[in-house]
């Protein structure tokens, strides 16, 4: 569903990332895991296309679902009719981050921005009939809207009046990890990145918020991404594969227990061995 | 009195459009309207001006506003003019526990030069007042917001604030905030803020990366700037139907 291959990139002329390659298949959850610097951060920024983070070389290739509007008789001309390879994969760098939303990209943020003055709920609407006009769907009524909302807030545990105030303003950080959550699930993305959305959250939230990732993003044409430094969170989200990112590339892979062995014994035990 | 043609010279009018100054005809200056606001009651007065692409030259507003004992004036005006150079001046005079609300937004393009003045006398004790001005200026447009605050001698427990703040769309744009206070009282809560800066790139970032395109991101960030200014109008209808109009000001090319 996502495939990394020789990625490089920099951020200010820095290089950070020296030649990663990741394949993630549909149905997958897979860990990343890594030393402080190591590049976690900036392969979720790059990802999402974030501005400043340049890619020097490499290539992501990413299969959206296919959209409405290849579908009708007369397709219509979307802002989403990429070009596709025989596999059905289109390069995700050639895409606007908003494009890239729209295609089924979610990115986690490890600092969740606040925007004063708009409301979760306009931001969300907003949001989701942008991606849907994208792929040529009709646009959700504000009363679809809300009960759509209303379901994912009660399945993350968030108050639904919180959804009524400003974009993360005034939220303590585990609620803008859970605010992130909802917006997840109001979205529901195919493949989702999650940059630390550990941290922040004592044991009942992480519990909450891990039931809440595998509701929404476990099934069979999904995929998820999982950026972490403790194995806590996979303790309620089970990775098929755990990576170690170290350097700006992927030094090591294994099952879930690799993930234990690393909580046990360190990065660098871990990957002298 | 015959009114003298303003320059650049005078403190008040530092900012405005020089050129436009010297050539307009003498009358344009003094011609003051006037609101009387009774004592105990409320006067409110929104506006919303814009200008076709063809229009040109500029104009000077000015309103003289008394406010009775106990009243309440509202005033709720934006200006999305953008011929060379547009004033709106206030004067409003406040007696013992009268209250003064102001929001003001510009939005410009072009070459527009945008000004709001406020003069705010605290007469007598017990007013209060509260003026919020937003500036979203695109192309090579200004807007300036002169706000002069004077506590008379005897006004204790005056509370009055202002604050502006400005958002620059292009590199060419700009702003001048110019807050005076002159207070003659000594148990007074007299604050003033501005700030000028660019549209909120992380937040930008934020909404795109949850799938909403540049434009319509922009176009909510300018929203929730402006909304500040109008937040107090209490017929909501008016207050969102000024905020469409304004925003329709953004549409497509038109900034």
């Amino acid at each position: 569903m996502l495939e990394i291959t020789d990625l490089h990139a920099t951020v200010a002329d820095k290089p950070i990332l020296k030649g990663l390659t990741l394949t993630v298949p549909a149905g997958e959850v897979h860990a990343i895991m890594g030393p402080n610097g190591a590049g976690k951060s900036t392969l979720s920024y790059v990802l999402g296309g974030r501005p400043g983070y340049e890619v020097t070389s490499g290539s992501v290739r990413f299969t959206p679902p296919p959209f409405a509007s290849s579908e009708v008789e007369t397709p219509r001309a979307t802002p989403l009719d990429f070009a596709r390879d025989e596999r059905g994969y289109v390069d995700l760098l050639e895409l606007e981050p908003h494009e890239r939303a729209a295609a089924g990209l979610f990115i986690g943020f490890q600092y969740p921005v606040e925007i004063p003055g708009v409301s979760n709920v306009q931001f969300l609407r907003e949001a989701l009939n942008a991606q849907r006009k994208a792929r040529g769907e009709e646009p959700l009524s504000g009363g679809e809207f809300l009960k759509l909302a209303k379901e994912k807030a009660a399945l993350l545990k968030l108050n639904m009046d919180m959804l009524k105030r400003p974009v993360n303003v005034g939220f303590s950080g585990g609620e803008k990890k859970r605010a992130e959550m909802v917006q997840m699930g109001i979205l529901d993305p195919k493949f989702a990145v999650l940059d630390e959305t550990d941290s922040g959250l004592d044991i009942d939230a992480l519990k909450v918020v891990g039931k809440g990732i595998n509701a929404i993003m476990r099934a069979p044409d999904k995929a998820v991404l999982l950026i972490t430094h403790y194995q806590r969170l996979l303790d309620y989200v089970k990775p098929d594969r755990v990576h170690v990112l170290a350097d700006g590339r992927i030094v090591q892979s294994g099952g879930p227990d690799l993930a234990l062995r690393l909580e046990n014994e360190g990065y660098d035990a871990v990957m002298a061995a | 009195m015959t009114a003298a043609r303003p320059t650049l010279k005078d403190e008040s009018w530092r900012y405005a459009d020089g050129a436009w100054l010297a050539q307009a005809p003498v009358e344009a200056f003094d011609h003051w309207g006037t609101v009387d606001v009774p004592p105990g009651e409320t006067r409110h007065f929104n506006a919303f001006h814009h200008s076709g692409p063809q229009a040109s030259g500029g104009s000077v507003h000015r309103t003289r506003i008394h406010v009775g004992a106990g009243g309440r004036y509202e005033h709720f005006e934006i200006n999305a003019r953008h011929v060379e150079y547009t004033r709106i001046e206030l004067e409003v005079t406040l007696e013992e526990g009268a209250h003064f609300e102001f929001g003001g937004v510009t939005i410009g393009r072009a070459n527009a030069r945008q000004e709001f003045v406020t003069r705010v006398i605290h007469k007598a004790p017990n007013a209060t007042s509260n003026q919020i001005v937003r500036a979203v200026q695109a192309g090579q447009s200004t807007s300036n917001y002169l706000g002069r605050i004077e506590v008379a001698r005897d006004a204790q427990k005056t509370d009055a604030a202002q604050n502006f703040r400005a958002i620059l769309l292009n590199r060419g744009a700009s702003a001048n905030a110019k807050p005076e206070l002159e207070i003659f009282a000594d148990d007074v809560k007299c604050a003033h803020g501005a700030a000028i800066g660019q549209l909120d790139q992380a937040a930008a970032y934020y909404m795109a990366a949850r799938g909403i395109p540049p434009e319509a991101a922009r176009k909510l960030l300018v929203q929730a700037f402006i909304a500040d200014a109008l937040a107090v109008i209490e017929d909501r209808r008016i207050a969102d139907r000024m905020l469409e109009r304004a925003l329709e000001q953004l549409d497509g090319s038109a900034l």
